[in-house]
């Protein structure tokens, strides 16, 4: 899975050859585009050079690449030929100099310049980029726009996405609490969630954090998990979204675990960090920065696990999709794409509950380690108290 | 790495923050503190039940030994009872036999005393008769011995003659 993923770096990589740091126009600009990443309409036609098979391959490579970044529209599907995109427009929210607001059909998909109280915005890769009225993009040796960037705050589909999925959240439990006050036994629907909040508590919470303080951190691991898991779904769905594989998001998910984690913590976990107990002085001074780093790396490894299943997960799906497209033999290629898509999805689908689980799990671990009582502590102080005395001399 | 920091949107970082803190907040006051509540009171309701179901099964299990306990000492009662009265019975009925054996003893020893005494009577009666008779016997035969002289005087003779030999 990694190895895709890498591969699809180099491609991607491959696939944009201007290295100069120009000054290019607007129909640089658009040739840019025509190589970079981005599934557009004119894609392929100034890159003579490439044979149909290398351009389908590139053009997929693109997609791909396209499909697990954030996007400031909601596209369902594009029609190359037409250069029309099917889907709905989303609100731009640009923070430059005052408040700007406008759609981002303005911007065309990334082919026009937007034009708002008289500052112009352009799509480029996916991100806005401050630009003149001619839509000017200078690019460094690597090909990075080193135009000023906007502060943007866009509602983009990722952040809608997340939105209706809170909105589904809601409405699920919400109707599952009133469910309670009918009978003490929730129907329909909820007999389905009820047993995923209990196992949640039995198996996560109540485990990891101990009976007497599980119930304080319940509301965040249930919202994170069922969060997590219906985004998961949502993203192997033909919708298109990719929330969960995007790393502004488990990154934000992460934080939160850390905040909560550290806020939560009590005396005994501080001094664990600070001054090991029961190591001689001058290990107790270089156990400390190793602890502090410890804390840090643990919601690292937290939103790199489930940046990383979800994303390995969609690139594999959509190469795999992707093969009835570049290969030659469509007879031979279907049953075999087909047949292979089917099984990684349904270990997706897998994956999809994992993630949740596990980024949860370690939600709570990371908890109870910050909540918990040091039990061997105790047994010391209680068992051994001459020599905790003579520790201290 | 560079990709991944140059992916980095700050903006979707920050709707994310804020959907997520408003999402808990609303998913804890409206679902999950209703929904713990009721599954606790429910996990509480279903504990107590099995608790009291035990204590009333434990309770049926008393009552049912102390009837039997109840019904066994009746029983022994019963048999104890049964067997005083058959041990008085017996008693009785020996002690009737006893009674009876003396009493039909100390009748024959009346009996015998009074056929003793009735025939002693009637031996003394009958002597009575028979001196009476053979004295009525001795004076008739006298009187026929006695009335021509000869008999007189050989009679006379004799009873000498027995009174000189003796």
């Amino acid at each position: 899975m990694l190895a895709a993923f890498v591969g699809l770096i180099s491609s991607v990589a491959m696939a944009n050859p201007t290295t100069d740091s120009t000054q290019v126009k607007t129909e640089t600009a658009h040739e840019v585009q025509a190589t970079a990443p981005t599934a557009h309409a004119e894609v392929g036609h100034e890159e003579k050079a490439l044979t149909p098979e290398e351009e389908k391959r590139t053009k997929v490579d693109a997609f791909i690449d396209h499909h697990l970044q954030d996007s400031h529209d909601f596209v369902f599907f594009s029609d190359e030929k037409e250069g029309a995109h099917y889907g709905f427009s989303l609100p731009v929210i640009l923070l430059d100099g005052g408040l700007k607001v406008f759609s981002s059909s303005k911007l065309h998909h990334g082919e026009a310049v937007a034009e708002v109280d008289g500052n112009y915005y352009k799509l480029f890769h996916g991100k806005i980029y401050k630009t003149d009225a001619a839509g000017t993009i200078n690019l460094d040796e690597h090909h990075h726009a080193t135009n000023a960037m906007p502060l943007d705050f866009s509602i983009t589909k990722n952040v809608l996405s997340l939105l209706v999925v809170s909105a589904m959240l809601l409405f699920m439990f919400t109707s599952l609490a009133k469910s309670y006050k009918k009978g003490p036994v929730p129907t329909g629907f909820g007999r389905v969630l009820e047993p995923l909040i209990i196992f949640i508590r039995d198996e996560i919470a109540i485990p990891n954090i101990g009976e007497k303080k599980y119930r304080k951190f319940m509301g965040y691991l249930l919202t994170v998990f069922f969060l997590i898991w219906l985004l998961n779904l949502l993203g192997m769905t033909p919708l298109g979204i990719n929330v969960t594989g995007n790393i502004a998001v488990t990154v934000c998910l992460a934080i939160f675990t850390y905040i909560i984690t550290q806020f939560s913590a009590n005396k005994d976990y501080w001094g664990h960090i600070f001054w090991m107990p029961g190591v001689p002085v001058p290990m107790k001074i270089i156990l400390a920065p190793i602890e502090i780093l410890g804390t840090l790396t643990k919601p690292f490894a937290l939103l790199i696990r489930l940046f990383a299943n979800i994303t390995a997960g969609h690139v594999v799906i959509m190469s795999l999709i992707a093969m009835i497209f570049v290969g030659k033999n469509l007879v031979a290629d279907l049953p075999i794409s087909f047949g292979l898509t089917l099984f990684i999805s349904l270990i997706e689908l897998l994956v999809a509950f994992l993630q949740a689980f596990i980024f949860t799990m370690m939600s709570s671990l990371f908890i109870g380690m910050a909540v918990q009582d040091h039990h061997h502590d105790e047994h010391e102080h209680h068992d051994g108290h001459d020599f905790t005395d003579n520790s201290i001399v | 790495m560079e990709k991944l920091i140059n992916d980095f949107s700050f903006g979707l970082f920050f709707w994310q923050a804020i959907i997520l803190l408003v999402l808990i907040f609303l998913m804890v006051k409206f679902a999950w503190k209703p929904i713990m509540e009721s599954i606790s009171a429910r996990e509480d309701g279903i504990r107590d039940a099995i608790a009291s179901a035990e204590t009333a099964k434990k309770e049926m299990m008393n009552l049912k030994a102390d009837n039997q306990r109840l019904l066994d000492e009746a029983r022994a009662e019963r048999d104890t009872m049964l067997k005083e009265a058959r041990e008085i019975k017996e008693k009785m009925i020996a002690d009737a036999k006893s009674e009876a054996q003396v009493q039909g003893a100390k009748m024959i020893e009346q009996a015998k005393a009074t056929i003793e005494s009735e025939k002693n009577a009637a031996l003394a009666e009958l002597k009575n008769q028979v001196s009476g008779l053979s004295v009525q016997i001795a004076e008739k035969l006298l009187k026929g011995e006695l009335s021509d002289k000869s008999s007189q005087t050989a009679l006379v003779e004799r009873m000498l003659e027995e009174v000189k030999l003796n």
